[in-house]
């Protein structure tokens, strides 16, 4: 069973600052963890997909207008509560094994390589097999 | 980095394989096995064992030139095909792979790569997930069959029925992997349903007298033979009863028939051959309306009392409201809801959705089908259910 591990930021920066505050010891450690957690995830055969995400200062946000037409806003946005930092996809044999993963990106370390414990949304993707009805 | 884990990951691979290829050479010179019986089976299967592999080539050269598949893709045969080939150990590595020991989806990925014609590309292909991945879940499995110390050859008497019973399991998981829609991202879903059958079809010529490998194989024929009716131009789903049965393969019906009836004739009656013969009497019928219901609703009363799974309840109320109206069917259903285990579950509400809309309750009909919707965690079922709330919440209005 496939799902979809979605990494949350505070965009109000509530549980710890914003990474950019960091140290470059702490930010090393953090993408570290980040990697060997995508190597880990390969090998234990669970690996599908995961990417880290820009800023939320890069992100657009875009609606079809008149026509189709592109209607573009800029971010930042200041209204977000919480924005996507990264995501996973892992295929999973159990539900229990797809929040252990959870609560292990979670504890990604951050400042002073204290555990972040980020909100982590799992979601199931839609890829069950078909029955006849 | 990459390169230093693929450069582990195939030492490994080609370790597992000379202790694998060991093993089987020196097997036949340890003397007798423990289980004379399989070992009978065996020499008497060696001939039937050529002509698989016969066919088995026929079909890789036929598949070669009908997919037009480009040479770089299938130059490089599977390392395992050699001996898979070569020997009649086919079996042997078979119950390896599909060793208890394993998860499923271990067991599953180890055996399409070993006794299966597919590459690791497209079993990854077929599961969606990346290459590396799919080759690291079956460098994991063959880890962890090395680690259990099973040995290289036929399971122990006493072990046989068990381990031969995991082996059809998971055939019968790799069937179900392919069994989605064939629409164009599908296609590689449904060489799994291909592959399962060629390998039942393989255990099948090693153990003729087996009636549950006869079982299996003739199911999946018989379900397979549906195919071609089973989605519509768009790929959405067409259920049983609206499917055009011109489309269903009557070759397909007509082995898995032939099958199953020798099977059920010879005694020892299982799961797979209830649900093989259950699926002879749905292939058999020209309409929905001609369907014998009452057999198929007895079947699934011997595969209930065998096999203790709500779902095998679930669909006979369904054969219940068919043959005796709706009313039967939604009391098995209502004491499937106290019994608990299929509580929440999407198939429960479509199926209670369907038997309130026979019942002419449109509404509460309508209920269910999206309460269903909402619960499966597939996409074209999904979109089927919605379709039928839709559909008779026009009709209320």
């Amino acid at each position: 069973m496939k799902y979809m591990m979605l990494m949350q930021f505070s965009a109000a920066q509530a549980d710890f600052p914003s990474i950019d505050t960091w140290s470059a010891e702490e930010v090393a450690a953090h993408l570290d963890f980040m990697r060997r957690t995508n190597e880990e995830l390969v090998k234990s055969g669970e690996f599908v997909d995961g990417q880290g995400l820009a800023m939320p200062d890069q992100a657009k946000i875009v609606r079809a207008g008149d026509g189709g037409r592109p209607v573009v806003s800029d971010g930042p946005f200041p209204e977000t509560k919480e924005f996507l930092a990264g995501w996973w996809i892992v295929d999973c044999e159990t539900p229990e094994r797809v929040v252990e993963l959870a609560a292990a990106v979670s504890a990604a370390p951050g400042p002073g390589g204290r555990p972040l414990n980020m909100p982590i949304e799992v979601r199931a993707v839609m890829a069950a097999p078909t029955e006849e009805l | 980095m990459l390169s230093r884990r693929f450069g582990d990951f195939e030492a490994a691979e080609d370790a597992v394989q000379e202790a694998l290829l060991a093993a089987a050479t020196q097997w036949p010179a340890e003397g007798v096995p423990a289980n004379p019986r399989g070992w009978l089976i065996q020499v008497a299967a060696r001939r039937m064992t050529e002509q698989v592999r016969g066919e088995q080539a026929r079909r890789r050269r036929e598949d070669l030139v009908a997919r037009r598949t480009p040479d770089d893709r299938r130059s490089a045969p599977a390392a395992d095909e050699e001996y898979a080939a070569d020997r009649d150990d086919t079996l042997t590595v078979l119950f390896l792979a599909c060793h208890p020991s394993l998860t499923p989806a271990s067991a599953i990925a180890l055996t399409l790569r070993s006794v299966g014609g597919l590459t690791t590309a497209e079993i990854a292909a077929a599961f969606l997930v990346p290459e590396a991945t799919m080759a690291q879940r079956i460098s994991r499995a063959k880890q962890r069959i090395r680690a259990s110390g099973v040995p290289f050859r036929m399971p122990s008497e006493q072990e046989w029925p068990g381990r031969l019973r995991s082996v059809l399991h998971v055939l019968y998981l790799i069937f179900n992997e392919g069994y989605t829609g064939t629409t164009g991202a599908d296609l590689h879903r449904v060489e799994l349903s291909r592959e399962a059958i060629r390998l039942a079809r393989a255990v099948h010529a090693l153990l003729p007298d087996d009636t549950e490998v006869a079982g299996l194989l003739a199911l999946m024929l018989l379900i397979e033979a549906r195919r071609p009716a089973r989605t519509g131009p768009s790929g959405e789903l067409v259920p049983l009863a609206e499917q055009d049965r011109s489309r269903w393969d009557g070759a397909a019906i007509a082995e898995g028939v032939a099958l199953i009836t020798a099977a059920l004739s010879r005694g020892a009656v299982g799961p797979y051959q209830l649900q093989a013969a259950i699926n002879a009497v749905h292939d058999e019928a020209a309409t929905v309306e001609e369907t014998d219901w009452p057999q198929i609703l007895a079947l699934y009363g011997l595969l209930e009392r065998m096999s203790d799974n709500p779902m095998v309840t679930l669909n006979r109320a369904v054969a219940a409201a068919m043959a005796d109206g709706p009313a039967a069917g939604l009391a098995l259903l209502d004491a499937l809801e106290s019994d608990g285990r299929l509580s929440g579950h999407h198939r429960w509400h479509a199926t209670r959705a369907h038997l309130l809309e026979m019942r002419g309750d449109r509404a509460e009909a309508a209920e269910h089908y999206r309460t269903a919707a909402r619960l499966t965690m597939s996409l074209p079922e999904r979109r089927y259910l919605i379709g039928r709330a839709a559909r008779l919440a026009e009709g209320t209005r």
